[in-house]
């Protein structure tokens, strides 16, 4: 049976009022936010953790267990960092999510900051995408207007005051702690773990760091419930997911449909592979996890069938390439993009990234020596593990993943440069156009 | 032209916004570029000044995140998207037009000041790949050629319209944004047919039973 699609968080998106309080009260908007008021702040914290919501920034951590880590009756200040710095190459959906529905993403800010009981929350989105940063703001401003962010949220005694913060263009603030350290208004580079942010994140108060969609799942979990989100998806990974589909497909977009949904399916959905064309390789959910083939796209895509594949569901926006992309090309320019936006706080990935992008621009060139294919392998190994944040271990993830699959293409830019190998020209989504 | 009152006044009301004031630093920063066009001493001195802690401290946040310039960027700010999907899909062919339209190179001004050309790292837009920016605005599904007529009515002063977002203004106008983001441009078209695209094929596809 083909797996439907089920919009929950897009939904009405296509209603041209939506982002207005009014158009998402219409839906039935804010509902949950009166549900959530009137029980047990720990009570929803069971509920998430019940449901089995795992952050959908990449990781696919438990939230509700993440959320239960914050000591409560500590007599310290609680706060929620909603993490909307999405930079990750190839994710493309938190952007579109506080675009379309940012009232979603607010009432789930309201109902996580009662259930961990935090009194401020912040909002950090990435400063090259200022409209999401307007549409967010104008949500925040009209739900402040309307009562439902401020003191004494309907008569409940809960205040609560949210921030819409923009950052300034550093893919390392998508790293939770260096988020913060971006917060507090210095440059963005990981902390030491532990201790974690639930203990002591911003201003060494606990603090919980969420995903845009993992929030915007909220107020869906606590107005429809546990049973009804868990008829999504499978037993270790419920729910459904904004899945974004780009590369050489017919109609790459915004695919919101249940875990477990396969490539293949999405495929489909996104009008099959463009003319003539065919999938060489393909990556479930950023740049920073493993490549795949077409091999692999009747597995499904939940965090556990990807682990036993080797790689991850990352973002869940998967990126589809032809037969006419060069893999040592595609690899290149994303360790280029690790080189400039490690924040050089670690050596191995400051001077990793470094060197590997050197080598590999000998490849993309035709220049590469046989015996820098194991350079490459060594490099990747001496950074992977080595860093104190997850990025060193992302720019070391491409290239042996590509040498798993495509090792050949690697032996013959020995000797031809990767745009003799694939004219670059046929590559282009507007090259049947004849457009140039 | 260096920091306004006004300005110094409006970085005191972003420092309050924040249990610490220096959680303000980088919307203060993007306020100061939005009246310089660029991080000057000038505008490292008054975050510095606002926040009592020293200009040392302000430029290294500064020097740190990639949209601060130290150089002035003119009118309009033009990114043009060269990570691997929109680079390979096109993004190259189009950064190679821009280029060649207005004889500047990467991280640099045009000489009369109109355009300042990046290479921008990953928009978070793949599905509408080949992306370029203007003053940070969405120009999705761009080709050399749509890339280069833009080009030309941003210089003739007609009105162009960003694919997700607002009528273009200007370089300051977005920094300004930034800082104070409720500029009145909310209602601005936000949502596209790429974005439909998997609810438009549910609703017409209804799925039957509880789910429904």
């Amino acid at each position: 049976m083909v797996t439907p699609l089920t919009p929950v968080i897009t939904e009405h998106w296509d209603r041209p009022d939506l982002y207005t309080l009014d158009g998402y009260r219409a839906v039935g908007g804010y509902q949950a936010l009166d549900k959530a008021l009137g029980s047990d702040p720990d009570d929803i914290i069971t509920t998430v953790k019940d449901a089995g919501l795992r952050g959908r920034g990449g990781a696919g951590f438990p939230t509700g267990l993440k959320w239960s880590f914050v000591p409560q009756g500590d007599g310290k200040p609680h706060y929620l960092v909603v993490n909307a710095d999405e930079s990750e190459p190839g994710a493309c959906k938190d952007i579109p999510i506080m675009m379309a529905n940012p009232h979603a993403l607010i009432e789930g800010v309201i109902i996580t900051s009662f259930a961990i009981r935090a009194n401020h929350a912040f909002i950090y989105i990435r400063g090259e995408v200022p409209n999401a940063v307007r549409k967010v703001e104008f949500a925040v401003k009209q739900a402040r207007e309307a009562g439902l962010i401020g003191k004494n949220i309907k008569g409940s005694g809960f205040d609560l005051d949210v921030v819409v913060h923009s950052g300034a263009g550093a893919y390392i603030c998508g790293e939770e702690t260096a988020l913060l350290d971006s917060l507090e208004g210095y440059r963005g580079q990981p902390r030491l773990k532990p201790p974690f942010p639930a203990v002591a994140g911003l201003y060494s108060s606990p603090t919980v760091i969420n995903n845009v969609e993992t929030i915007a799942n909220i107020p869906y979990i606590v107005d429809r419930g546990v049973e009804w989100f868990r008829g999504f998806g499978t037993e270790k990974s419920p729910g459904f997911k904004v899945f974004a589909v780009s590369g050489h497909v017919k109609r790459p977009g915004i695919y919101e449909a249940p875990l477990g949904i396969t490539m293949r399916e999405l495929l489909d959905y996104a009008g099959g592979m463009r003319d003539g064309s065919s999938v060489k390789f393909w990556l479930p959910g950023g740049s920073s996890v493993p490549m795949l083939t077409d091999e692999h796209l009747d597995l499904p895509l939940t965090y556990e069938a990807m682990a036993e594949a080797g790689t991850m569901l990352g973002t869940g926006t998967p990126m589809v390439f032809d037969q006419t992309v060069s893999v040592v090309k595609a690899v290149t320019r994303w360790l280029e993009f690790y080189k400039h936006e490690s924040c050089g706080k670690c050596t191995p990935c400051r001077e990793g990234t470094y060197w590997i992008t050197g080598v590999l621009e000998k490849f993309e060139h035709g220049q590469g020596q046989q015996a820098e294919m194991e350079t490459l392998t060594d490099l990747c190994g001496q950074i992977a593990g080595r860093s104190f944040c997850a990025l060193g271990d992302a720019a070391a993830t491409p290239y042996p993943s590509a040498m798993k699959y495509f090792s050949e293409e690697f032996e013959t830019s020995t000797h031809t440069s990767a745009d003799e190998q694939f004219d670059p020209i046929a590559s282009y989504v507007f090259a049947a156009a004849g457009v140039r | 032209m260096p920091i306004s009152d006004q300005a110094r006044a409006q970085m005191r009301e972003i420092a309050a916004r924040y249990p610490s004031a220096r959680s303000a630093l980088l919307p203060m920063l993007h306020l100061a570029q939005s009246e310089e066009d660029a991080i000057t001493t000038d505008g490292i001195n008054t975050c510095a000044e606002v926040l009592g802690i020293t200009p040392a401290e302000v430029t290294a946040v500064a020097t740190f995140y990639t949209m601060y310039k130290r150089e002035r960027v003119g009118k309009h700010h033009i990114g043009v998207c060269i990570n691997t999907m929109c680079g390979l899909l096109g993004g190259d062919a189009v950064w190679d037009a821009v280029v060649d339209a207005t004889g500047a190179s990467h991280n640099t001004t045009t000489p009369d000041g109109e355009f300042f050309l990046e290479r921008i790292e990953c928009q978070a837009a793949c599905t509408h790949a080949p992306v370029m920016t203007v003053d940070w605005e969405f120009m999705d599904d761009v080709t050399p050629a749509s890339a280069v007529e833009i080009l030309d009515r941003l210089r003739r002063g007609e009105q162009v319209q960003a694919t997700r977002g607002p009528v273009i203004r200007d370089f300051e106008a977005t920094e300004r944004t930034l800082a104070f983001p409720d500029d009145g441009l909310a209602d601005a078209p936000s949502v596209d047919d790429k974005m439909l695209a998997g609810l438009k094929i549910a609703r017409e596809h209804p799925i039957e039973g509880e789910n429904a």
